[in-house]
């Protein structure tokens, strides 16, 4: 303890008045969040494993995959081989979602809301602030990582003459929308976060709305099962994800657009969660 | 300022706080005094806006807590020092903070200078000791220079040099013509900083006044004599609106009359005085007697 105090300097005593101009903004409070973002170690580290996860098991499927060729005119035409470049979007899509809630419920574990909203006494600008940078630095770090293993994959593929290019129908919107998919699991995430408040419950309930939920469905008389199937929120994302048209799925971007609905709704109730409560 | 208006707090079936009508004025320092589990941080969080309240107002510098458009420029609080995010470095964690109002860069170097933490700005938070954390805290409220200043308990776990930073600074804000506003449970602190008073007991107003009306209305001062002939003194002593009572050591504790005017008697009956001292009561005796029945955790005797 005293070799701590020893470094601190004597204190100067001398606070000189501060006359510029301030007021709060929703920009301001992004750039506040960006500067909190940055500067937890958390979110770099999260952001990496899902870098990992996307490549590491695109590609290692991909040589999986490579070394059993399909065979039969069923298998050949199942074959889907952007899917299995992409397939550790799956794997990536628990990181992503973990560090929605965390950016949250890491701020209620320490105090600091307390101080993060008095500061911003209106509260929701924080909220969407977190939730605007997750979705970008999400897309902005998924992006370049599915191109990648996707390149990775069909050279993989190739080998066996089992690859597509990129101009293949729907292959891009696969591609991209698999970065996309990723960045609104992760405002799930952050509207878990936001309603549940702590960590533990927050990724359980993530855990529960990808994993649970499709398994609660399944128990269902299998007509019901496969109608409330697709519309959960993990397999209507997959939707935008997959090229070979797949009846269990709904149409690509319709998928997305309910995945983005849940994301919405979750975000709402955060929002009214936090306004009015106690911080 | 700070003005509360029939504040009240309940949550549940619990009352923190009820019913509270104060106002806390400029210029000087404020204590807020009362027992562990008395309120006194329910009622900073309303004033800070972090809480609702159930009943009642509160209002700073004229406005609701979560009105104001620069809310760093018009309270700075701290509640908690150790509500930092552990791997972050304190100068991040106030450029954050500074960011949400626009307040520039220089200014984060201004206060991590002024509060002493410049060697160790760099420094991951959570490695800080409790000292440099009641001074993050404090750069932290004081960061958009605040009118109002709002601390609970600064001074737990000071040691000796930081309690004097401490009370030096609330001092000097206060010279600033800002209004201080700051918690303790304990009196013997707050009677060296604080001129002004409120005490708190089970979420209820015990005491609103200056400091030195409160020790002169709670518990008058009183005279301790020893003498050669304390049996013929008390004699003497006792009139109306004069008591005397024994002390555990012999002495005679005398109530209602100056210390010379004792000695005075003694002398001019001839008894020689042995001591004779004026006693303020203890602080922390009126404190004791004005909220013994308002504590809500008590050892057993």
């Amino acid at each position: 303890m005293s070799s701590t105090t020893h470094n601190m300097a004597p204190a100067s005593g001398v606070l000189p008045a501060y006359r510029q101009p301030q007021r709060v903004t929703q920009a301001r409070v992004l750039r506040a969040e960006w500067t909190k973002l940055r500067t937890q170690p958390a979110a770099f580290w999260t952001l990496l494993s899902a870098v990992i996860l996307v490549i590491g098991f695109g590609i290692g499927y991909s040589l999986l995959r490579v070394a059993r060729p399909p065979r039969g005119a069923a298998a050949i035409a199942s074959f889907d081989p952007t899917a299995i470049s992409l397939s550790g979007v799956q794997l990536a899509q628990i990181a992503v979602g973990v560090l929605g809630v965390l950016l949250i419920t890491s701020e209620y574990s320490t105090g600091l809301i307390r101080t993060t909203f008095a500061a911003v006494p209106r509260r929701l600008p924080v909220l969407w602030a977190k939730a605007a940078l997750l979705a970008a630095t999400v897309s902005a770090v998924s992006l370049p990582a599915v191109f990648a293993t996707f390149r990775g994959g069909q050279s993989i593929l190739g080998r066996q003459h089992l690859s597509v290019p990129l101009s293949g129908p729907g292959v891009v919107r696969a591609v991209i929308g698999s970065a996309l998919y990723l960045a609104v699991i992760g405002l799930l995430g952050v509207g878990l976060g936001a309603i549940i408040r702590n960590a533990a419950g927050g990724v359980a309930a993530l855990f529960g709305m990808l994993y649970g939920l499709p398994l609660a469905a399944g128990l269902l008389p299998s007509t019901l099962a496969a109608d409330v199937t697709k519309y959960l929120p993990g397999t209507a994302g997959q939707a935008v994800t997959t090229v070979q048209p797949d009846p269990t799925l709904l149409q690509p971007w319709t998928g997305f657009g309910v995945l983005c609905c849940y994301a919405a709704v979750l975000l709402s109730l955060a929002a009214a969660r936090m306004r009015r409560g106690d911080a | 300022m700070i003005e509360l208006r029939a504040l009240t707090k309940t949550y549940g079936p619990t009352t923190a706080v009820s019913d509270l009508t104060f106002t806390v004025r400029p210029e000087v320092v404020t204590g807020f005094l009362g027992p562990n589990g008395a309120g006194k941080s329910t009622t900073m969080r309303m004033i800070l806006g972090l809480d609702e309240p159930t009943g009642g107002s509160v209002m700073v510098n004229g406005r609701l807590p979560r009105t104001h458009a620069a809310p760093l420029h018009e309270i700075g609080g701290m509640l908690d020092p150790r509500a930092v995010h552990p791997s972050r470095s304190a100068y991040h964690h106030l450029l954050a903070l500074a960011r949400t109002s626009g307040i520039r860069k220089s200014r984060v170097d201004e206060v991590i200078d002024a509060v002493g933490l410049g060697a160790v700005a760099r420094r991951r938070a959570g490695k800080f000791s409790l000292g440099m954390s009641q001074r993050l805290g404090i750069a932290a409220a004081l960061l958009g220079d605040p009118a109002t200043v709002v601390l609970d308990e600064p001074v737990n776990g000071l040691d000796v040099e930081g309690i004097r930073w401490i009370r030096g600074l609330l001092r000097d804000l206060a010279a600033q013509g800002k209004t201080v506003f700051v918690s303790s449970h304990l009196m013997s602190e707050i009677a060296q900083t604080a001129t002004q008073l409120v005490v708190i007991g089970r979420g209820k107003l015990m005491a609103d006044t200056s400091m030195a009306e409160f020790m002169a209305a709670a518990a008058p001062s009183t005279v301790r004599i020893r003498s050669s002939d304390q049996i013929a003194l008390a004699g003497l002593l006792r009139a109306p609106g004069v008591t005397v009572a024994a002390a555990d050591d012999g002495a005679l504790i005398v109530t209602g009359l100056q210390a010379g005017h004792v000695g005075g008697i003694a002398g001019a009956a001839g008894i020689t005085v042995l001591e004779l001292a004026t006693q303020q009561a203890s602080l922390e005796d009126v404190f004791v007697g004005l909220t013994q029945d308002a504590v809500d955790y008590r050892a057993a005797n």
